[in-house]
């Protein structure tokens, strides 16, 4: 603080002593301060930084100091001024900040609560495997051949070495459309796409053909009129049994997991010859005899029956007009519900047909 | 087939240590599947014995039940030597016969253990046992008496009852019919360990001669072979011997008596069906012939039958006797009367066995060997065996005549390459290997080079027990089993460059993730459906949707038809669901129907050749068109009401919404009229249209179910559906998209209500509004529906949102008001709307 000044006018304004002046900066610091909130800085902004403010009316008298005091206190009171505004920047941002904290907290919710507002769809189990078995194969450069479910008895038996009086045709119990001599079937399996896909294309062929069948089994846990199977068929030059194996190799370990590989037994089915059953390693207890305690999955045999299969019988190659000569062929044969149930460990064939949707629900749009 | 493994061993030297599993699994190596492996006595633990009854005390007790205290002499089974008392309840014995005791210490199938105990005042020191607290029968009215032959009292029981017998019951394929006996299974298990086969049928007959009962064959083609044998003063009575009751019990079927039993045994051993005549009951020469119009016969089964004129009835001078090869007729069956057997050891037409079987529905061993191949040579030797045991057991003489018709086909030989095998299985198999396996099998073999190189083949001639040989491929399949499946490697073959899916299944795929993000969930229904299903849906007796392929054989004769729309399916679910408990469901499915042709019968062609092209198409087009459907339900609850509001059911508009969305997905603008078609509300349903090539194609119908319908199939009034034809909508899918061009100039937004009559669509507002309004406008949306006395009596209100857009500037206000006005110029004049 300066002493007192002989030089000043007389006139001299006591609020621009420069205690004054830092008493009203002081003041209105303070008064910032104590504001709570941007309600009470706003009363205080007035008091102490506005038009009224004593250091408003202080900064309008400097105009009548006489010349040589005004730039000493013209200087005080901006100084004052200017610090009475930082005040009042710093003290809002602080408020401003506490009310959108305040704000923020105050529309909490309770994010816990449900917020399905729509039913999720789904597509079916059986539908998503036979996609998943058909990208499989795609993968390797096959393709998808399809044909109908109603089918005529040529394709379905006769072409297929079926002929009217084999034994065979009584292994499938066949539902015929009404008269009989119509010669129409529900197709018993999906070979006859085989036949299909040999009739209208030349070799070679890599078909898999996922599909629904017929028969007339009663419907229980295990057994359904209608059911789903998929085929593979390869008619190439060269083809052997070895590859019959390795194609199946690779399918059992993309539906089953590493390591399920698969065994042939000696079978018969009129399409192909040699014949083949497929069994595939448990991917309970991987054939590993007490790795599981008894295990359901296959009846502790260490394998599971999971197809049948064969080399095309070259007289199903005649009959549709491939050259057996040049050409060899394999096809092989498994039912989707089936190996659906085995990789879900769904007990009752019932539930994939009877559409309740807690059933199709719980596997969602894809594998 | 079932197949005592003891028996087996009889005609196999197999390894004395080997164990019937690994026999099983061998053989299952080698086709012959095990399905089980039973072991009769293996739950019987402990002191099982023979006993000769002593002395037996009958007691009667006070509930009514008289006990027999018996003594047993068990020799030194016991321990002690002393006779054994046992309390015993039943009573078909007598002092001196031999029973079966079970000690103390010893233990019945079911945990059974047996130990001395008190009872009716005596201490019962073990069991006298009934054949079914053995576990072997059913019978328990009476413990078993054992033949007097049986041993000495204190010797082990278990090989008297057979219950150290295991039997291995094997699945034979059709090919095999070999396997459907004991010489069969037993060549096979021979050939498996490199053992020595004794060949039951390998015994000397009598030459044929003409004092044989008289047999005329009338139809060699169906009967080749039929050889007749007579057997009299046989004594019918007779009972079998026990080894060869064991033995036919074992194999699964029931003893009956010495004859039929014989018979039987034959049948079980050499796999030749037999059958014997009562030889007093025949009139006159047996004759071989097919059926006559109208003949009728009573089968062993007691069943009155019409005959087919392609069955093989085998008839006297009274007619018909017997189905040939299939069972026998009742007039000539034998009875403890018979003293004189006429034995029948026929070879059948396999093909006509099949059919007389399938026409008859009978299932009979006999038929199940017929209809797949028996071998032909070994009716002699069959036929002599049976006479030899029936005389062997039953007393009598075999006559001498030998009457023998007609001779055996012989097979033909088939060519194969030393390298078929190995190129087949895809692994190196030598020529030595090739020949020294179809040997193996009994195949002759004739090699025209020494193999080396693998050039050259051999010509195989397949034995008489192996008709089904009759390619190349199926030597191949005897060879690459005998090296055994297990040894063929894994390979995986490489195919050309694939295409991926095709159009069709992508577009599949892709419309049912639509559906599923629609919210609806996939469900796979049977296809059969009967007038009920279609009257539940209110179908018109003459709604096209009726005409249907009908089954002639279905599983219920309720649904005889296969379906022609998918809705039954997806409605019965759906009220499934509901009734389950759900409180809303929406279902779809996808599926193909059927649409009768009538372009039938469907051709049946040879198959030594490809058909031509016009045959495969006269094929094709015989088939019932097979559309792909998809068809929706929406019912109750569609949005769930929570903390963010209210919910809503579904309505008419999630079904029409379900098709427009599909169309959306696929590029195919659907279009929506008003229609009428069960089973949708008169009044609340939609026709669905795209555009075809030429003229617009119906897609199918949506909306609200008739509350009929609902009613009917328990869903709430409002549930909505839809159907459409899949196959319509993918054809006119947009394959190429081309990327679209939009503005980004500012938008101008007008709203305009328009007042119309009530029966004017909003959509044909719309279309007026859109074709007014010009190249400016962007969008157009209907955002309100207004009814009520501010439109007036008979009319409604519709507030469209319209949005108008330059590519290439802002546009002014008078330009979008210009294009507003004209819009709803163009509407007042389309439909007479005036704005509100
Ligand atoms: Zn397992």
């Amino acid at each position: 603080m300066s002493g007192p000044n002989t030089d000043y006018d007389p006139v001299e304004v006591t609020p621009l002593q420069a205690e004054q002046v830092a008493a009203m900066r002081d003041d209105a610091v303070a008064a910032f301060a104590a504001a709570r909130d941007l309600d009470e800085l706003k009363l205080a902004r007035l008091d102490h930084a506005g038009d009224r403010s004593p250091l408003a009316l202080a900064n309008r008298e400097i105009g009548a100091l006489p010349p040589q005091a005004r730039k000493e206190a013209g200087q005080r009171v901006g100084e004052a001024r200017g610090a009475v505004s930082r005040a009042l920047a710093e003290r809002t941002a602080v408020l401003e900040a506490e009310a959108e904290q305040r704000m923020l907290e105050e529309e909490t919710v309770d994010v816990t609560l449900p917020t399905g507002r729509r039913r999720p769809g789904s597509r079916h189990p059986l539908t998503l495997m036979g996609d998943y078995i058909a990208d499989l194969f795609v993968a390797m450069g096959w393709e998808v051949a399809e044909g109908p479910v109603l089918e005529a008895e040529w394709l379905n038996f006769d072409a297929l070495n079926l002929g009217p009086d084999h034994p065979a045709r009584t292994m499938q119990d066949t539902f015929w459309t009404d008269p009989a001599d119509d010669h129409l079937v529900l197709r018993t399996h999906t070979s006859p796409v085989q036949a299909r896909t040999m009739l209208s294309r030349t070799p070679p062929i890599y078909v898999i053909c996922p599909g629904r069948v017929f028969r007339t089994d009663p419907y229980d846990a295990t057994h359904s009129p209608m059911f789903h199977q998929v085929e593979g068929l390869v008619v190439d030059e060269g083809i052997t049994m070895a590859h019959l194996k390795g194609t199946l190799d690779h399918f059992a370990q993309q539906m089953f997991g590493e390591g399920i590989t698969t065994r042939f037994r000696p079978s018969y089915f009129p399409f192909t010859e040699p014949s083949a059953e497929v069994d595939m390693v448990c991917f309970v207890c991987r054939g590993v005899p007490g790795a599981v305690e008894d295990c359901r999955t296959c009846r502790g045999e260490g394998w599971i029956e999971w197809g049948g299969c064969g080399v095309v019988n070259p007289r199903v190659l005649r009959a549709c007009g491939v050259d057996s000569e040049r050409y060899r062929g394999f096809a092989f044969g498994m039912g989707i519900d089936r190996s659906f149930m085995f990789r879900s460990g769904a007990e009752d064939l019932r539930a994939l047909l009877e559409g309740d949707v807690r059933f199709a629900s719980a596997f969602g749009t894809d594998w | 087939m079932r197949a005592p493994v003891s028996w087996i061993r009889e005609y196999a030297a197999l390894p004395a240590g080997l164990g019937s599993a690994e026999l099983a699994a061998k053989l299952t190596a080698l086709g012959l599947k095990l399905e089980s492996l039973e072991r009769p006595g293996a739950e019987i633990t402990g002191p099982l014995v023979i006993g000769r009854v002593l002395t037996m005390e009958p007691e009667p007790q006070k509930n009514g039940k008289t006990i027999n205290w018996c003594t047993v002499d068990v020799g030194d089974a016991n321990g002690t030597g002393d006779p054994q008392g046992i309390v015993c309840g039943a009573h078909n014995f007598a002092p001196g016969d031999l029973v079966v005791v079970v000690l103390p210490g010893g233990v019945l199938p079911g945990g059974f253990e047996i130990s001395a105990r008190k009872t009716y005042g005596h201490v019962s020191a073990g069991m006298i046992c009934s054949s079914r607290e053995l576990g072997i029968g059913d019978d328990h009215d009476g413990i078993i008496v054992l033949p007097a032959d049986a041993g000495e009292p204190g010797r082990d029981a278990r090989p008297v009852l057979g219950l150290d017998e295991e039997v291995i019951e094997f699945e034979i394929n059709p090919d095999r019919a070999y396997a459907l006996s004991l010489r069969g299974v037993a060549r096979e298990a021979a050939m498996g360990f490199a053992s020595s086969y004794a060949d039951p049928c390998n015994r000397p007959v009598p030459a044929a001669n003409d004092d044989g009962y008289p047999v005329l064959v009338e139809d060699p083609a169906g009967c080749p072979v039929f050889v007749a044998r007579t057997v009299t003063g046989f004594d019918a009575t007779a009972p079998s011997p026990d080894w060869l009751q064991r033995r036919v019990r074992l194999a699964g079927m029931r003893p009956i008596s010495l004859a039929v039993d014989v018979t039987n045994y034959v049948m079980l051993e050499t796999g030749r069906p037999i059958h014997g005549y009562d030889g007093d009951r025949l009139r006159g020469p047996l004759v071989v012939r097919r059926a006559a119009t109208g003949e009728r016969l009573t089968t062993l089964d007691g069943v009155d039958r019409e005959l087919s004129t392609e069955d093989l009835v085998v008839c006297d001078d009274s007619g018909a006797i017997g189905l040939g090869g299939v069972m026998g007729g009742e007039t000539t069956e034998m009875s403890d009367a018979t003293s004189t057997v006429v034995i029948e050891a026929a070879h059948w037409d396999p093909v006509s066995m099949f059919r007389t079987g399938k026409r008859h529905r009978l299932t009979s061993e006999a038929g199940k060997r017929n209809e797949r191949g028996v071998d032909p040579t070994i009716c002699e030797m069959a036929a002599d065996r049976v006479a030899e045991l029936l005389t062997t057991y039953g007393g009598g003489t075999v006559s001498p005549g030998v009457t023998v018709v007609g001779t055996p086909p012989t097979a033909e030989s088939i060519r194969i390459g030393y390298d078929l095998p190995g190129a087949v299985a895809g692994m190196p198999i030598d020529s030595e290997t090739v020949v020294a396996d179809l040997q193996a099998i009994g195949c002759h073999v004739e090699r025209d080079s020494d193999g080396v190189d693998g050039v050259g083949g051999v010509t195989v001639t397949p034995p008489s027990w192996r008709p089904d040989l009759t390619d190349p491929y199926d030597l191949v399949e005897e060879v690459v089993r005998i090296v055994g499946y297990d040894r063929v490697p894994s390979v995986v073959p490489v195919p050309p460059v694939g295409r991926g899916l095709t159009r069709d299944q992508r577009l599949r795929r892709r419309i049912g993730r639509t559906l599923a993000a629609l919210g609806c969930v996939e469900v796979v229904s049977f296809p059969f459906v009967g007038d009920e299903a279609f009257g539940a849906l209110g179908l018109p007796d003459d709604d096209p949707r009726r005409h249907t392929v009908r089954l002639s054989n279905p599983l219920s004769t309720e649904k005889p038809q296969y379906t022609t729309t998918l809705l039954p399916g997806v409605i019965e679910a759906a009220g499934r669901n509901l009734g389950r408990g759900a409180l809303g469901v929406s279902l779809f499915e996808t599926g193909t129907v059927a649409i009768p042709t009538d372009r039938g019968p469907a051709p049946i062609y040879g198959v030594d050749r490809r058909p031509s092209t016009a045959e495969l198409e006269k094929l094709f087009e015989a088939i019932p068109a097979q559309p792909l459907h998809l068809a929706a339900v929406l019912s109750g609850e569609h949005d769930p009401a929570g903390w963010w509001g209210t919910g809503r059911d579904a309505d008419w508009s999630d079904a029409v919404e379900v098709a427009r969305e599909l169309g959306r997905e696929l590029g195919v603008a659907v279009r929506v009229e008003q229609a009428e078609q069960m089973p949708w509300h008169p009044s609340r349903c939609a026709r669905l249209l795209v555009a075809g090539a030429d003229r617009e194609l119906e897609l199918g119908f949506a909306g609200e179910l008739h509350p009929h319908v609902c009613h009917a199939h328990g869903l709430p009034r409002g549930s909505a559906a839809v159907e459409i034809d899949l196959d319509v909508l993918m054809s006119r899918a947009l394959d190429v998209r081309p990327a679209p061009e939009f503005s980004l100039q500012p938008v101008a937004k007008e709203d305009v209500a328009l007042v119309v009559d009530d029966g004017v669509p909003a959509s044909v507002v719309e279309a007026a509004l859109r074709e007014g309004a010009g190249e400016l406008l962007e969008s157009i949306r209907l955002f309100d529906v207004y009814t009520g006395p501010q439109a007036g009596a008979g009319k409604k209100s519709l507030a469209f949102a319209l949005r108008f857009r330059a590519a290439d500037r802002t546009l002014t206000e008078a330009e979008a008001g210009a294009a507003r006005a004209a819009a709803v110029a163009s509407a007042a004049s389309a439909v007479g709307a005036v704005q509100r």
